[in-house]
């Protein structure tokens, strides 16, 4: 058995021409942000890195001949992360809770505050 | 006598060992660099006055540096490519173009770390610049360490030895290049 034999098949791709794609996308990021609309900019930053990372992930990790396994392995990491966004993301975006409210100062204030006179609950209060 | 380990010669599920292996490190990776991420997104979501703060960021150092390691992604793939085909020099010659990109993208970061700490923007600064330095900080640890790594699988792949290593350190640094895909946008251009 050859030292390479239990690599990929992997089938014949042109990696330049995925790499010119690539650079291409990146001069459409870095241009989205100087037509000053908030919408572009936001779809060629971020829609355009989604489209970058797949391309890689697919053509460069040769992600689409792996195995199922390892779909599903990153898959479960990936929902993961999604589940502590949705989790605690109320919390920090939110302004208002069942027994807290943000002002303007919010951080500043409570901070000091907490430390002299821990909530027993833990929850903030205004 | 030369004596080969267990684990470069089996496979598990229809996946080599050592591959499945790297495939595992990148999950818990995603788990790492997923909380940083997100933490960063759901923080920034949740204070508007940190545009200000991420307006000082150097957006042209950023994309070149997204160009780096794009392109040190392609000589990874090329060196890849080579080790399938058993040229083991060429995978090595390869694998030292993709460090000195990463050499690159460190020397970049430096410059731009130090201009930024030069005018204030120290870590201690406010909320932005933690997540800052801690996310592109934690980044450039990854890249110093696939370098590292890539450096000693080269060294073996110039005389032909275990060119299966070639793939799994490329995998790595694919993964590497990921995780900054999504950087750039989130500290250069979202202002």
């Amino acid at each position: 058995m050859t030292d390479h034999a239990h690599a990929h098949a992997a089938p014949h791709r042109n990696y330049f021409k995925i790499w010119a794609i690539l650079v291409g996308l990146l001069i459409v990021s870095v241009l989205g942000p100087m037509t000053g609309i908030r919408t572009v900019m936001l779809i060629t930053a971020f829609g355009v890195a989604l489209v970058k990372a797949y391309l890689v992930a697919k053509n460069f990790m040769h992600l689409d001949i792996e195995k199922p396994i390892v779909k599903w392995l990153l898959a479960v990491a990936l929902t993961l992360m999604v589940l502590m966004y949705s989790g605690i993301a109320p919390d920090v975006q939110k302004t208002t809770g069942r027994n807290w409210q943000k002002d303007a100062g919010f951080h500043a204030k409570l901070a000091p505050a907490e430390k002299e006179h821990p909530n027993e609950s833990g929850a903030h209060t205004p | 006598m030369n004596v080969r380990t267990i684990a470069t010669t089996r496979s598990s599920m229809g996946i080599p060992t050592g591959r499945l292996a790297v495939w595992w490190v990148l999950v818990s990776e995603i788990v790492i660099f997923g909380g940083v991420l997100v933490s960063y997104l759901m923080h920034r979501l949740g204070h508007p006055e940190w545009a200000a703060q991420a307006s000082h960021t150097h957006l042209w150092a950023g994309a070149f540096n997204t160009l780096v390691l794009l392109s040190s992604s392609l000589s990874a793939v090329l060196a890849h490519q080579a080790a399938e085909a058993g040229n083991g020099p060429k995978a090595a010659r390869l694998l030292w173009l993709t460090i000195a990109g990463g050499a690159t993208f460190l020397i970049v970061k430096s410059f731009e770390w130090t201009g930024e700490i030069r005018e204030g923007f120290t870590i201690q600064v406010g909320g932005f610049w933690s997540y800052y330095y801690t996310a592109a900080g934690l980044h450039a640890f990854h890249v110093f360490a696939g370098m590292c790594v890539m450096a000693w699988v080269a060294s073996t792949a110039a005389r032909n030895q275990d060119l299966h290593r070639v793939e799994n350190v490329g995998i790595y640094w694919h993964f590497v290049d990921i995780v900054w895909i999504f950087l750039f946008p989130l500290l250069y251009i979202a202002k």
